[in-house]
């Protein structure tokens, strides 16, 4: 009983990171119908940009310099967010009348392209880069289970960010055009909505929030490397899937029952399993659920 | 000078005419009358007047003013406000939401959106009530009413409405109309299009007849209730018809 708390615990930490990327994966859909397989480097790109700034400023250490770790985590969100935001303006938009499958095969385009782009820079290439910046171990006990301040700080700052998104969707001028421009875009253009800006929001916010996931997760671990949006790509897109792709409430669900589940199902197997789990239940929820666990039809988009 | 002068206008959809050399003007505070059977052109005239299509040759002018080749937001904030054909309303918002979408243009002030409601509300009581259901949840004439109080959350100097009373049961028809004579009495110019030929000329003072992407008559709506052509083609017959309408 003792381990499954544990695992639940660890699974919403781990969950925390895929509720922040399958944010992304799911606005972006909501928005376009498109699953920009891209997003993942979005991820990875972020990490190797606060990569970077880190070396740069030279910080090594978390907590004694928190606050300067939380404003290179804000750039960087900035410029993932900007990133986001290229990438639908100079790929997505000219091709916003070609067919979805199209636009798909853009996005893996573009996929490869950044994780190219990134091996053939030198200070980066193919190896495992340590980050520079390290947390230390202190922490403390929460229902048996031991995490460090900064684990709690983060799982802290992902409920704060989702927070953040889901009144930005739910309760804003700005997020109701969000979400008129996913129902209907001619709509919403003959109401005054600048449908490309709200378009390029959106892209800006999956962006940031990938970025903000890539900073922690890359803090967390300790190591980062040209491939790793690929892996975390896959699992945010399952838990958007999961919990009803377009939808910020499913996203937020399907993100921590991944997390959950792949914590238990590596506690079963053996870390070594962990994609394989994701990728079964991907594989399981498209085949008995394909709308997702929140995926009704009204609520579908946003 | 009138409100709104369309000059010459075509439209195509690649190969395909919308419409051609269709001109037509709206005085202020008058309500126009687009008429025609369906695929006529006349939710083409609307969208190229919006933004949505863009005009093969020709122009539109509103206040003597050009309208500048752009995207449909702009054209909203310059007061050209259109009600879609199928109302478009956002089914998975609510009509509390639709309504602030309407009044997007005045993103600035929340304040000045709310009174605007108050204000669009007083003509449409019927919505009051229903604030926060999903506007998809809405019967067919309250989501005409919706789609109507929404467009004029946007305060429009035109209100262009593309077939109000397609799809409703003639008691509806009557209420959508009466919204429309209320709307035009406060000052509101409109541009309204219709196969309803005999409804549509009740309301309006003037109309334009299209056929097949082009204007083929046009004049004082009593006038045309009365033309024979029109009588013909559209009025099912006698010209008598149109004053039971
Ligand atoms: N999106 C479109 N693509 C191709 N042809 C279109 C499109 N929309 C309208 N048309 C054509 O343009 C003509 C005018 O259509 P429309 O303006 O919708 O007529 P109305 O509103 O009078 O029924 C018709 O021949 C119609 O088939
Ligand atoms: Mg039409």
């Amino acid at each position: 009983m003792q381990l499954l708390v544990g695992e639940i615990e660890n699974g919403i930490f781990l969950g925390a990171f895929f509720v922040l990327i399958a944010l992304g994966y799911s606005m972006v859909y909501g928005i376009l119908r498109l699953i920009n397989f891209a997003h993942g480097d979005f991820y990875m790109m972020a990490a190797y940009v606060s990569f970077a700034i880190f070396g740069a400023v030279g910080i090594s250490h978390l907590h004694s310099k928190w606050p300067v770790v939380l404003v290179v985590g804000l750039i960087t969100m900035i410029a993932t967010g900007a990133l986001a935001v290229l990438a639908e303006r100079l790929i997505y938009r000219p091709m916003r009348r070609a067919a979805l499958l199209s636009l798909m095969i853009a996005a893996l385009g573009l996929s490869q392209v950044l994780e190219n782009g990134v091996l053939n820079i030198p200070a980066w290439g193919s190896q495992y880069r340590t980050y520079p910046v390290t947390s230390s171990a202190a922490g403390t006990s929460i229902l048996g289970t031991q995490f460090t301040y900064a684990q709690i700080a983060m799982v802290i700052i992902s409920g704060l960010l989702a927070v953040g998104v889901y009144y930005l969707v739910g309760r804003t001028l700005i997020g109701k055009a969000m979400r008129a421009v996913a129902e209907d875009r001619v709509a919403a253009s003959l109401m005054g909505v600048n449908v490309d800006l709200v378009i390029s929001l959106v892209f800006f916010v999956g962006g940031a929030l990938a970025g903000a996931a890539a900073v922690m997760d890359s803090l967390y671990y300790g190591q980062i490397n040209y491939l790793m949006g690929f892996t975390v790509g896959l699992q945010a897109f399952t838990a958007a899937v999961l919990g009803g792709i377009g939808n910020i409430a499913g996203a937020v669900v399907g993100g921590l029952l991944l997390g959950i589940v792949e914590s238990i199902g590596t506690g079963i197997f053996g870390a070594e399993w962990s994609v394989v789990v994701a990728f079964g239940v991907l594989v399981v929820m498209l085949w008995v659920r394909p709308n997702g666990l929140l995926g009704e039809r009204v609520a579908r988009r946003m | 000078m009138s409100l709104l002068e369309v000059e010459n206008i075509s439209v195509f959809y690649g190969a395909v005419r919308g419409v051609s050399d269709i001109s037509f003007s709206v005085e202020e505070g008058e309500i126009i009358a687009l008429l025609g059977a369906n695929g006529a052109g006349k939710s083409t005239v609307l969208k190229a007047i919006s933004g949505i299509v863009r005009l093969r040759s020709g122009s539109i002018r509103l206040g003597g003013q050009p309208l500048p080749a752009g995207r449909p937001h702009r054209r909203v904030s310059q007061g050209l406000v259109q009600v879609p054909e199928g109302r478009h309303i956002f089914a998975s918002l609510t009509v509390s939401e639709n309504l602030e979408l309407g009044g997007y243009i005045h993103a600035k002030s929340a304040r000045a959106r709310r009174e605007r409601q108050t204000e669009v509300l007083a003509l449409f009581p019927n919505l009051q009530d229903k604030l926060n259901q999903l506007a998809g949840r809405l019967s067919g004439g309250e989501q005409q009413a919706l789609a109507i109080a929404r467009a004029m959350m946007a305060r429009p100097r035109v209100l262009m409405v593309d077939e109000p009373s397609l799809g409703l049961d003639p008691q509806k028809i009557d209420v959508v109309y009466d919204l429309l004579a209320d709307i035009a009495r406060s000052g509101t110019t409109v541009v309204l299009v219709e196969q309803n030929v005999a409804l549509a000329l009740e309301l309006a003072s003037r109309a334009y007849v299209l056929q097949q992407g082009t204007v083929v008559l046009s004049g004082e709506a009593r006038a045309l209730e009365k033309d024979e052509r029109v009588a013909a083609a559209y009025l099912g017959g006698a010209p008598a018809a149109a004053a039971v309408g």
